[in-house]
This record gives structure tokens, C-alpha cells and sequence, in this order.
């Protein structure tokens, strides 16, 4: 069994089922349920199979692991599939997140369901392909290829400013792209190769290093999404149905932060020193500006779209303080935040099906009618906040700790995002849950069903769990991420020393 | 002595005599039997073209013909496949079209053979005759396909558009290759680039590549000689656009690469700022007037400007990578083209064929395989992964990169985001507006040439990518 190719096979199971769903062919009811079904066993076997890579993870490795490599187009251009300590974990993320996507989108989703799931089990495969790809031209097929579906989930299933809001999310992702692919290029011929273990162990060239930092940083800070590059997100999410909401925050959000950890930190070591402090400047105003603008939003979805924003500056501040607890952080948050607000996006897809729609003033005392969606959306919104015993509070609190032994100040700064996403939250949750049931629609609103139950309730557990307890995911990661920082401060400190010999 | 020569060099420049050859028997199959007579006339000369390719690849030795005039390295061979290729799609996409539209005229295959053999002869050509005999051949033949729509105002104003430009680039042409003549006393590319390596460049020698370079920007239509494409993709019968758009184009532009680079690669420095100059125009104009169009073969036409722009950045730095990449672009293009005319073909109403974007509204719910592919044809236009054009535009991009074209490749990514721009248009009419009245069934063949070409675009060319890869490589040695 050690030989089985056990990355791919998680990667393009899920192809396995989009191709089944190509041959149903009609279009009744009962075609519709296979469809669906179909959908729900590929995503269900494939989040199985994936367990598969964490049982047979040996953490005490810091480098890649169940390694495929084979020859591609011209030998310039490899499959090279691997994970380590820093992608496992997302890689599991998805495959966990995609069944309760399928779930959630069984009622939803009416018309044109053979081709919703279709888009959704390439997505899959497209975004799990770029955790495991080892190769950066494979990791830039995989990045890019992951908007065709996207496009189509927001254009197609969307709602009223579904077009613009597909358009804004494409060209504002790819153009941010397009300069990576040029320092792919730049790299490949510096160094040789595009295969990412040895790149991690090329040295670029300092001057070099700046430029192709920024063609990174274009890329994933739109990704990300950072202040100023985020306005895409609130506009993608308030039109993507549930089910995509749930994957773009969940999921493509963490891409940007996979990407400054797996390309910027490491290989880019001096340009990342350089950097930090604007990366710092901009996750502050990140955090601040878009938690005040949250707190300000009258439609749930575009309020929790600000919120992501905030909670992603978080992550890029802990990414580049560039110390064990501000990565293991970032990390942890990322994946936290994939859990916690996947889960809200469900909860107001939750009554986004019953009331069609998303306006804050629109509900209100929904605790008397709906009393387990009222305590399930408490727990979520808790975690949103940062409550400790909520996932949501260690990796906010280490990646802070992290930052403060770096620079202060941000720090302080930062700290008063916790504050204020506090206000957004708890405000959010007085307007819908809270307060006298006076609205004449809401009279008959009925409390959760069993299958979105069966969507909240392991989000629940996971995140408690790993509040209280966070170390399986600790274990996983904190091998890598010691060679990470450890070759990141190697590298500063080579060329200090470099420089003070050039002084001499 | 004599006649050894000369059966030597027939038997290299066999294929081109088998074109000839057959295009003149079926002229006179033609000219005896009528009108009726077309429908055997194409089959025929599909006949003759697979023929003709067959003994290309399988019999024809490689070697220099005619005292250096024609040449067939591995370079010629496969961009000869490669345009042999597209002229049989043509033709074959027509059928239903001569049916339908009564377009019953024999004479437009035969005119595609003549046309393919003078492009074989443009893809071989060694010294300046040769490229002007093949040049003048395929053009001739091509301004008449352009008019064969007598009774149709557009496509004669298509045809009188296309030959007076295209005469007075000729002219220019001609006039640049007698520049050249005398400023370096040969006209074969390989005594050119000797005496240019030797003596350096003059005045009067750039001037002489720049006219020949004018006159061949000319017919792969960069700007800023393009103004015929939009019109004469427009008003020509669709089934001659879709010649027009592929075979020819790749033809010109295997010209180009042997000119530049097998005739002038001591003077690199000195036309590479002409080819960065119009590559950039093409891809940064192709881009931006592409998105006000509203008609799917001038939206075609826009489209193709850009990508000759994009082909050129591999031509630009004069390098094995290079070369390999505009191979590679040119054969993907001429999948990606032929993969799209299968579609624009395709688009019939009960009351005739509309070449309107908005047709296409809701196509992805009245005929989801046309909408698939042609949406795959788009994005891989754009050059997003994981398609095939991606492959394309990553060569050339990573050739220009490599020689330190940074403005060249920075530029062009960012056009191709504009491109994205409107490529996508068509998909969000596909996917996202409501359905229009429905198109009539495709044809039978022209179904086989979107299938091919929709697999080898997604997925198959990662399985076939290696060995092309590898051939367009062994090509692109031949002048390094």
C-alpha cells in the first residue's frame, strides 16, 4: 500500500464522480436525486480516502511526504505531488468541507443541478491539487484552473449582481496571477527547475528577490483577499449561493495564505524581512478598517465577508512575524477560520432559504421560534469572536503572540480587532436572534431540519474540540514549521554576516 | 548529372506535386462535370491533402532541393503538417456549409489546394524567390476565396479589400528583398546570414528587413498592418474564414521565423526591436478592440490579431526556446481556431446562419456540448490553466523571459488579462443569459472536428503534449 499514489488518488476521485454525473442523462426528479447523491458519495468517499493521508502522516518529518513525481510535458514541467506538515491539514479542510457543501446546496439548489455539481467536484479536485502540487508550474494549473468553476458557481447560481460580482471575482484574481506566472518564469531560469523542494533550497539573488516577492504578494494578497485588494470578496459573496460562500471562505480565501507560507517566507527570506513591516501596516488597517466597516453592513453574508477579511489580516500578520507561534498561528487560524465561517455562511444559508433574504432588518427575535438555530448560531458567533475555548480564540491569541515579540505596536493595534469584531458579532447577533418576534414573515419560520443539523452539528464539535484541545493539529505542523523558521532566520543571518564581510 | 539532381529534388519537394497535381485534375473534374460536381470535388481533395501528408511524413526525405531554393529540415516538416492539417479541416468543415447555404462551388477546394501548396512552398522556401513565388501563390489564390460570393456585396468588398493591401504589401515586400539583394549580393536566407554575420549590418540592409518584415506582418495581420482582418473575416463566407484564420496564418508565420532567424540571427538586435514593436501593438490592440464587437467572426478576427502578437513574443529573442514556443503556439492555435469555426459553423437557425454573440444566449441549456467545448476554446484562448493555450502562452512568455524582455512579457500578460475580458463575454452568454431560440443540430463532420479538437485542448494534450513537445524542440534545433 505504501506505494499507492494516495495524493492523486484523493485529487481526481472527485473527477471520478463528476465524469459518473456527465452520463446521467436526463433531467426528472429522479435523476435530479442521483445526481445528487452521486455528488454526496464521490465528496463522502474522497474525505475518507483523504483521512487516509493524515493516519499515514509521519510528523516527526519535516519534509514532503507520499512523494509521485513523474516526467511532463518536456521535462521542464513535472507532476510532483507531496505534502507536508504545512498543506496536510488543508488538504483534509477541503475534502471535509466539499460534503457539507453538496448537503447544504440538496434543497437550495433547484435548476441546473447535473451542472452544480459538476463544477463543484472540479473545484475540489482543482484546489486539492494545489495544496499537494510540488511543482510551481502544476501549482500555478491548479491555482488558476480553480477560478473556471468559481465563475460559473457565482455567474450561474448566484443572485441579482450575480454577473458583475463573477467578473469582478475573475479578473481581479487572475490579474493578480498573471505577474506570478512571470516570476515562475524568472525563477525557472534562475535556478533550473520549477520543482519546489529544490527552490526551497535555491538561494535567489537579493535584488531578485524584491521583485519576485511582489509578483507573489500580487498574487495572494488578492487571493487573501488584504486591504486594499479585498473589495472583491463582500461582492463574490453576497451573490455565490451558500454552498459557494461556504467554499470561498472556507477554502480559496486560505489559498493566498498557503502560498505566503509555502513560496514567500521561505524562498524569498530577505525580501520577506524587507516587507514585513508594509505587510504588518496593511493587515492593521486591514483588521481595523473592515471590522468597522463590518460592523456598519445590513446584509448578514456582506457583514461576515468583512469579518473574513479582518480575521484573514490576522493570518498574514502572524505569517510574517515569522516565529514559530505567529506560523503555527496563522495556520491554526486559517484553518479555524475555514470551520467557523463556513459554519455562518450555512447558518444564514440556513434562513436565506426560508426567507430569501439576507437583510439584517429583515428578522429579528428568531430565538422564539428557532431555539437549536439560535444556540447553534451562538456557538458560531462566539467563535467568530475569538472566545477562548472556541477554535477561533487560539489562533487569534498565537498569532498576536507572535507579533508582539516582533513589534509591539502592531500588536496593540491588532488586539483591538478582538475588540471590535466582539461589537460586529454580538450587534449581528441582537438584530437577528434576539428581541421580540414582531415581523408578520416570520411568524411560521421553522427551526432546523434534520439534514442541516447533520451540517452544523460536527462543525460544532470540531470547533470546541480544537478549542479545548488544538494540539492534533499542533503535532501535525509544528515539525515543518520549525524547519521553516529555522531556514528562514538561517537565511537573514547568512546575510548579515555576508554583509558585514563585504564591509570589511 | 543533371537529371540526378533534379530527381532528387522532386522527390523532396513530392508533396507540393501532389498538390498541384491534384488541385489541376480536379479543376478538370470540375470544369467537365459542373455544378454537381462539388460535393465529389471536396471529398477529393480532402483525399489529396491527406495524401499528400501521408507521403510527407512517411516517405519524403529531408534535404535541400532545387540548388537551395527549397528546403525541407524538420522545421518545414512540421509546419507543414501543421498547415496541411488546417487546410483539410477547412475544407472538410464546408461541406455542410456548400449544402445548406446552396455554396455549391467546386472551385473553393481547389483554390484551398493551390493556396496549401503555395503556403508548403512559403514554409520551405530558402532564399528570397522561393518565399515570394510561395507568398504570391497562396495570396492569389486566398483574395479569390475571400469574393467567391459573387452575388454577396460583403464578401466581394472582402475580396477587393484584401487584394488591394494585400498587393501593395507585396510591393513592399518585394521591394524590401531587393534592398537586402544588394546590400548583401545573395537571396538564399543561408548566404544572407553568412555575409551578415561576416560585415555587419548597414543602413540599407535594416531597411531591407524592416519592408520584408512589413510585407509579412502583413499577412499574419499584426498590427499595424491589420486593417483587412476584421472585414475580410466578416464578409467572407464563414467556412473561407476559417481557412483564413488558420493554415495561412501558421504558413506566414513559419516564414517569418526562417527569415528572421535563419536569415538575419547575426543581426538579431536589430529587428527584434521591430518584432517587440509590433508584438506588443497586436496583443495590446487585439485585446482592447476585441471587446466592443458584437459579431462572433469579427470578435474571431480582433482575437487572432493578439494572438499573432502573442506568437511573436517567442520570435522576439532569436532563441532555441523561443522558436520552440512559437511552434508550439502555432499548432495549438490552429487547434484552438479550428475547434471555434466548428461552432461559428454550427450556429444555424431554421431561417440561415447568425454570427451574432447574442445568438449564442443559453446555449449551455438548448445544446450543452457546443456550449462546453466552445467555452473550453475560450478560456483557452485566454490562456487559462489547466487548458491548452495556457501550455502555449507559457512557452513563449518563458522564452522572452529567459532573454530579459521584461516590458515584452509584463505587457503581454497584463493584454491578456484584458482578453480574458471579452473571451469570457461569450462564456457568461453561454452560461448565464437566458436561452434563445435553439440552433439546428450540428452536422456530422462538423461534430468530429469539435470533438478532436475539444479533447487535444482539454484533456488529452497531456498525454500527447510530450512527444509534440519533443518534436517542436527537434524542429526548432534546426536553425540553431
Amino acid at each position: 500500500m505504501t506505494d499507492w499514489p494516495i495524493l492523486s488518488t484523493v485529487t481526481f476521485l472527485p473527477l471520478v464522480g463528476a465524469l459518473l454525473i456527465l452520463f446521467i442523462k436526463d433531467d426528472n426528479e429522479l435523476a435530479r436525486r442521483n445526481v445528487r447523491n452521486v455528488a454526496l458519495l464521490t465528496t463522502v468517499f474522497t474525505f475518507i480516502v483523504s483521512l487516509w493521508v493524515w493516519i499515514d502522516f509521519d510528523a516527526s518529518d519535516p519534509g514532503f511526504q507520499m512523494v509521485e513525481r513523474s516526467e511532463w510535458i518536456g521535462g521542464s514541467i513535472t507532476y510532483h505531488m507531496g505534502v507536508d506538515g504545512i498543506s496536510m491539514l488543508f488538504v483534509i479542510l477541503t475534502t471535509f468541507l466539499m460534503p457539507l457543501c453538496i448537503l447544504a446546496s440538496f434543497e437550495s439548489v433547484k435548476m441546473r443541478v447535473k451542472d452544480y455539481m459538476i463544477a463543484f467536484l472540479v473545484l475540489e479536485t482543482l484546489v486539492v491539487g494545489v495544496f499537494c502540487s510540488l511543482d510551481l508550474v502544476l501549482f500555478y494549473i491548479f491555482f488558476e484552473g480553480g477560478l473556471i468553476p468559481m465563475f460559473l458557481i457565482i455567474g450561474v447560481w448566484g443572485g441579482k449582481r450575480r454577473i458583475y460580482a463573477s467578473y469582478k471575482f475573475f479578473l481581479y484574481t487572475f490579474l493578480g496571477s498573471v505577474l506570478m506566472l512571470i516570476a515562475i518564469m524568472a525563477m525557472y531560469w534562475n535556478a533550473g527547475t520549477t520543482s519546489i523542494p529544490d527552490l526551497l533550497q535555491h538561494p535567489f539573488p537579493a535584488g531578485m528577490q524584491t521583485w519576485l516577492w511582489l509578483a507573489f504578494f500580487a498574487s495572494f494578497a488578492v487571493k487573501m483577499p488584504m486591504w486594499p485588494v479585498h473589495t472583491w470578496l463582500p461582492d463574490a459573496h453576497v451573490e455565490a449561493p451558500t454552498a459557494g460562500s461556504v467554499i470561498l471562505a472556507g477554502i480559496l480565501l486560505k489559498l493566498g495564505g498557503y502560498g505566503f507560507l509555502r513560496f514567500s517566507l521561505p524562498m524569498f527570506p530577505l525580501a520577506s524581512a524587507d516587507f514585513a513591516p508594509f505587510v504588518f501596516t496593511l493587515s492593521v488597517v486591514a483588521i481595523i478598517y473592515t471590522s468597522l466597516v463590518a460592523l456598519m453592513q445590513e446584509d448578514i453574508k456582506k457583514l461576515i465577508a468583512y469579518s473574513s477579511v479582518a480575521h484573514m489580516g490576522f493570518v498574514t500578520m502572524g505569517i510574517f512575524a515569522a516565529n514559530e507561534q505567529g506560523v503555527q498561528g496563522a495556520i491554526f487560524q486559517m484553518l479555524s477560520h475555514g470551520l467557523v465561517s463556513g459554519a455562518l455562511f450555512l447558518c444564514v444559508g440556513v434562513v436565506y432559504d426560508r426567507m430569501h433574504t439576507r437583510e439584517i432588518a429583515a428578522y429579528g427575535g428568531l430565538v422564539n421560534r428557532m431555539p437549536h438555530y439560535a444556540a447553534v448560531m451562538l456557538i458560531f458567533t462566539m467563535a467568530n469572536v475569538g472566545l477562548p475555548g472556541t477554535s477561533g480564540f487560539v489562533g487569534e491569541f498565537l498569532t498576536l503572540l507572535g507579533v508582539f515579540q516582533v513589534n509591539s505596536w502592531v500588536a496593540i493595534f491588532a488586539t483591538t480587532g478582538v475588540i471590535l469584531s466582539a461589537g460586529y458579532a454580538l450587534w449581528l447577533y441582537r438584530r437577528v436572534i434576539f428581541g421580540a418576534l414582531e415581523k408578520e414573515s416570520l411568524r411560521s419560520i421553522l427551526d432546523l431540519s434534520g439534514r442541516e443539523k447533520l451540517l452544523l452539528y460536527p462543525l460544532i464539535v470540531l470547533v470546541i474540540f480544537f478549542g479545548v484541545y488544538p494540539m492534533p493539529v499542533f503535532d501535525v505542523t509544528a515539525a515543518s514549521v520549525e524547519s521553516l523558521v529555522n531556514g528562514y532566520t538561517a537565511a537573514l543571518d547568512a546575510a548579515a554576516s555576508g554583509g558585514v564581510a563585504a564591509l570589511h | 548529372m543533371m537529371p540526378d539532381m533534379l530527381t532528387s529534388s522532386l522527390s523532396i519537394a513530392a508533396p507540393e506535386l501532389i498538390l498541384s497535381v491534384g488541385a489541376m485534375i480536379l479543376l478538370m473534374i470540375g470544369v467537365f462535370m459542373g455544378e454537381k460536381s462539388s460535393q465529389t470535388v471536396t471529398g477529393l481533395s480532402v483525399a489529396v491533402i491527406i495524401i499528400a501528408a501521408l507521403w510527407l511524413i512517411l516517405i519524403t526525405p529531408l534535404g535541400i532541393a532545387f540548388g537551395g531554393s527549397f528546403v525541407l529540415d524538420p522545421f518545414a516538416r512540421f509546419m507543414k503538417i501543421l498547415v496541411l492539417v488546417g487546410s483539410a479541416a477547412a475544407v472538410v468543415m464546408s461541406v455542410g456549409f456548400a449544402e445548406s447555404e446552396r455554396f455549391n462551388r467546386f472551385e473553393f477546394p481547389v483554390l484551398v489546394l493551390l493556396s496549401t501548396a503555395g503556403m508548403m512552398m512559403m514554409v520551405s522556401a530558402g532564399d528570397m524567390i522561393a518565399l515570394y513565388l510561395g507568398l504570391e501563390l497562396q495570396s492569389l489564390a486566398i483574395y479569390v476565396l475571400a469574393a467567391i460570393n459573387r452575388d454577396s456585396v460583403r464578401s466581394t468588398e472582402a475580396g477587393l479589400k484584401y487584394f488591394v493591401l494585400g498587393a501593395l504589401s507585396s510591393g513592399m515586400l518585394l521591394y524590401g528583398a531587393s534592398m537586402v539583394y544588394g546590400f548583401t549580393g545573395h537571396i538564399a536566407f543561408t548566404e544572407i546570414a553568412r555575409v551578415a554575420a561576416e560585415s555587419g549590418s548597414s543602413l540599407g540592409l535594416v531597411v531591407g528587413i524592416v519592408f520584408v518584415l512589413a510585407g509579412l506582418a502583413f499577412k499574419i495581420s499584426a498590427v499595424p498592418f491589420h486593417m483587412w482582418t476584421p472585414d475580410v473575416y466578416e464578409g467572407a463566407p464563414t467556412p473561407i474564414t476559417a481557412f483564413l484564420a488558420g493554415a495561412p496564418k501558421v504558413a506566414a508565420m513559419a516564414l517569418l521565423t526562417r527569415f528572421t532567424v535563419q536569415g538575419f540571427e547575426p543581426l538579431s538586435d536589430q529587428w527584434q526591436q521591430v518584432i517587440v514593436f509590433i508584438s506588443i501593438a497586436s496583443m495590446v490592440f487585439g485585446a482592447f478592440a476585441a471587446i466592443g464587437q458584437h459579431n462572433i467572426k469579427r470578435l474571431m478576427a480582433y482575437s487572432s490579431i493578439a494572438h499573432m502578437g502573442y506568437a511573436l513574443v517567442g520570435l522576439a529573442p532569436a532563441s532555441v526556446e523561443g522558436v520552440r514556443g512559437v511552434i508550439l503556439y502555432m499548432t495549438i492555435y490552429l487547434v484552438m481556431t479550428l475547434g471555434t469555426f466548428a461552432v461559428i459553423l454550427a450556429m444555424r437557425r431554421r431561417d440561415g446562419m447568425v454570427e451574432e454573440i447574442d445568438d449564442l444566449a443559453g446555449l449551455s441549456q438548448t445544446n450543452p456540448v457546443m456550449a462546453v467545448f466552445l467555452s473550453v476554446m475560450m478560456l483557452s484562448l485566454a490562456g487559462l490553466p489547466p487548458l491548452a493555450g495556457f501550455i502555449a502562452k507559457y512557452f513563449v512568455f518563458m522564452a522572452a523571459v529567459q532573454a530579459g524582455l521584461w516590458p515584452l512579457a509584463i505587457i503581454g500578460v497584463l493584454a491578456s488579462v484584458v482578453g480574458l475580458y471579452y473571451y469570457l463575454r461569450l462564456v457568461k452568454v453561454m452560461w448565464f443569459d437566458e436561452p434563445a431560440e435553439a440552433f439546428v443540430p450540428m452536422a456530422i463532420e462538423l461534430r468530429a472536428v469539435l470533438w478532436v479538437t475539444g479533447l487535444i485542448v482539454f484533456p488529452l494534450y497531456i498525454f500527447v503534449g510530450g512527444p509534440v513537445f519533443a518534436a517542436a524542440e527537434a524542429a526548432a534545433k534546426t536553425f540553431f
